[in-house]
């Protein structure tokens, strides 16, 4: 009864708070008002349940978290489908081949579709490695797409040099660029290390925007050749094919460089930085090197997917590498699980296909994009997917006790 | 007997405040020697600017590994310190808490094992073979330690007590010449503290290690080192061994005083 009367209140602070913006409609061309009353009604239905759900919900998580720490046994759904092998393998086997056939069922809107999912997919990936294995706050990753995007177009435009050689000088570029930057931030972290990565990002769109006689200023460049296919003339659906299948590959060769990376003697001295810089040191760790190695490993992605990107778009301009790009891989590392490279995939795909195929409510993104945040923030902070400790195996003879940790 | 660790006149200032002032100390291969001292001694500081995480403002601190030269070492990387052949438990336990209890001792052989970037990349035979030996190394340290049961748990959710003897094993891994501990016996309950002195003893005679420890637990103090050097606001006020200690008028008044307070 209490909590009625409490959802009531809510619902007509509610109504009344959004009186002026959803009920009058001020026509200035014909002097009139238009009073949308139903719209009223709607919002004060939608606030009443909400409110009613809404601490239901929160007890609800709760009480499953008192569960959790007392029988470890109550996974979520999603873990547990993560861990279990077989019905892994299966996925991804089925997933490959949905993949691979795609691009000859489906048109080409739905190819461009997921060229753009791979990419953040290989971007997210990358930008991983910083935030989420080594724990440095980056907000500057669409930079170091710029850098790769850019690479690939004026090597082409001014010596010619064709996609292949691009690919892996545009990975080596953007990761001296992270190198270069990662220089005079050693000493930073948390909120500060983010704002001077995101200060980085902005003075390299400025760049790349007033450098007019190099880079063509705000109209970007225009015209970079398609990657060839041995010689053969592809036309434009050829070859948007063609690089559908170079990202998937890349996309895959990622996924299984980030993996071995983070399961290293090197991933887990990113690890160690993560966790405490001052124990990570007395354990032997140079402390400045898996720093540097951090940013060069995360950047070196973000350049391989800025040149396949300007391979696929033919044209790029600053206007593609803004601040909002990074704020949108950054949410996909968030979402997805920091850490977890299964979590990044299913952060893109949320991210970057769900906007996609809903159209209907591309007047809504941005607040559907904020509502899904905030209520990850509160329902699942560790992401869809967390990432999860290795499990290790030692053959003991005398002790049988030593799988039998509970992990 | 040659002096692994060969303190002299070092000091610290934190701006105004001198922390240490003109502290000389050995420790020599095989021994045990503890540093005692009131609250805010500088005991802790100590450690630190032996260790590098501080640069000692004034003075030098010699160290000779095992088998290596004598190396000046104030003002060298912390990193560099460890993998010359220095290992150190923190006061205020600074485990890799989101990490496996494994994971946490494999971390530490870092300084002792080569795989690098292209290694992780491609994996050519030695990597995977030198991980192979990490883990097995570092499950053999946790077993002499006692803590192989929990090898996969999260080093967060393990007790205080075995959350200092991981830290033990962590500092082991890498294979020191000299370890330091910083209150190894604090929050320990009385069980666990004999459990401790005993591992502490069997560590420096089977590892033929020196050791130097921090402690407030004077019995601990008292049967296990050899030698002791007092400290207080930042001097040595006394040293030699616990029965010369225990019976010095300056120490005894430093503890006194110190009682007297609380
Ligand atoms: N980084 C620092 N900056 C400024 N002052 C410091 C710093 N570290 C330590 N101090 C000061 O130096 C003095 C010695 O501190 P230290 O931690 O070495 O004492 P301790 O002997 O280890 O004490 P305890 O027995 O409580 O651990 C204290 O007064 C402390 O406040
Ligand atoms: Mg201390």
């Amino acid at each position: 009864m209490h909590a009625l009367k409490k959802s009531l209140l809510i619902s007509l602070w509610f109504m009344f708070l959004t009186f002026p913006i959803m009920v009058i409609r001020v026509n200035t061309i014909e002097h009139t008002v238009i009073w949308r009353w139903n719209n009223l009604i709607l919002i004060g239905i939608g606030s009443f349940v909400l409110s009613l759900i809404w601490p239901w919900a929160l007890r609800r998580r709760e009480a499953s978290r008192a569960k959790d720490s007392t029988a470890q046994a109550q996974v979520h759904i999603l873990d547990r489908l993560a861990a279990n092998k077989n019905i892994l393998r299966t996925v991804i086997v089925a997933l490959l081949a949905l993949f691979l056939a795609i691009p000859l069922l489906g048109t080409t809107y739905q190819t461009n579709i997921l060229i753009s999912f791979l990419l953040y997919v290989i971007l997210g990936l990358g930008l991983n490695i910083i935030v989420g294995v080594a724990g440095l706050l980056f907000l500057g990753h669409a930079a170091f797409y710029a850098i790769g995007a850019y690479s690939y177009a004026l090597l082409s435009q001014y010596f010619g040099l064709g996609f292949w050689l691009a690919l892996p000088l545009g990975g080596l570029i953007a990761a001296l660029a992270g190198l270069a930057l990662a220089f005079p931030v050693l000493r930073l972290r948390g909120d500060y290390l983010a704002i001077v990565t995101l200060g980085f990002g902005e003075i390299v769109r400025l760049v790349l925007e007033n450098w007019s006689s190099l880079t063509g200023g705000p109209s970007g460049v225009s015209n970079i050749p398609r990657p060839g296919l041995m010689g053969m003339q592809l036309d434009v659906a050829q070859a948007n094919i063609y690089v559908y299948y170079i990202v998937l590959v890349m996309a895959m060769i990622t996924i299984v460089a980030v993996a071995r990376v983070k399961d290293s003697r090197i991933g887990r001295a990113l690890q160690a930085l993560r966790e405490d810089e001052i124990a990570c040191q007395a354990m032997g760790i140079d402390r400045v090197g898996v720093k540097l190695m951090a940013f060069s490993l995360g950047t070196a992605w973000a350049g391989f997917a800025g040149v396949i990107f300007a391979a696929k778009t033919t044209f790029i301009n600053p206007a593609s590498f803004t601040f909002f790009e990074s704020a949108i891989i950054l949410s996909i590392v968030v979402l997805g699980g920091m850490g977890s490279n299964l979590g990044v995939i299913l952060g893109a795909a949320f991210l970057v296909l769900l906007p996609e195929y809903m159209r209907a409510f591309s007047e809504y993104r941005m607040i559907l994009f904020a509502t899904a945040m905030v209520l990850m923030m509160v329902f699942r902070p560790q992401g869809l997917i967390p990432a999860r400790g290795r499990i290790y195996h030692v053959d003991d003879p005398d002790a049988h006790s030593s799988n039998g940790g509970q992990a | 007997m040659h002096a692994v660790l060969d303190v002299t006149a070092v000091s610290m200032n934190f701006g105004g405040l001198r922390a240490l002032s003109e502290v000389d100390l050995q420790v020599h291969s095989g021994e045990i020697v503890a540093l005692i001292g009131p609250n805010g001694a500088g005991k802790t500081t100590f450690f630190n600017c032996i260790t590098s995480i501080y640069t000692p403002t004034e003075g030098q601190v010699w160290f000779t590994p095992q088998k290596g030269e004598r190396t000046r070492i104030n003002g060298m990387k912390p990193n560099l310190v460890t993998t010359l052949g220095m290992a150190r438990t923190f006061q205020n336990i600074r485990l890799f808490k989101n990490m496996s209890v494994l994971e946490n001792v494999m971390i530490a052989r870092h300084c002792r094992t080569k795989a690098g970037i292209i290694g992780a990349l491609f994996r050519p035979a030695a990597v995977p073979r030198e991980e192979q030996e990490i883990v097995e190394q570092s499950y053999a340290l946790l077993k002499y330690i006692g803590l192989h049961t929990y090898m996969n748990e999260q080093a967060s959710s393990l007790p205080y007590g075995a959350q200092r003897r991981l830290e033990i094993a962590r500092a082991l891994a890498t294979e020191p010449s000299l370890l330091l501990l910083d209150e190894p016996a604090a929050g320990m309950n009385p069980q666990e503290t004999e459990a401790l002195k005993h591992l502490v003893l069997k560590i420096r005679d089977e590892m033929d290690m020196a050791i130097l420890l921090i402690e407030h637990d004077m019995s601990m103090v008292m049967s296990l080192a050899e030698r002791i050097y007092v400290m207080e606001y930042g001097c040595l006020i006394a040293q030699g061994t616990p029965a010369e200690v225990s019976s010095d008028t300056r120490v005894i008044k430093a503890y006194l005083g110190e009682d007297a307070h609380a």
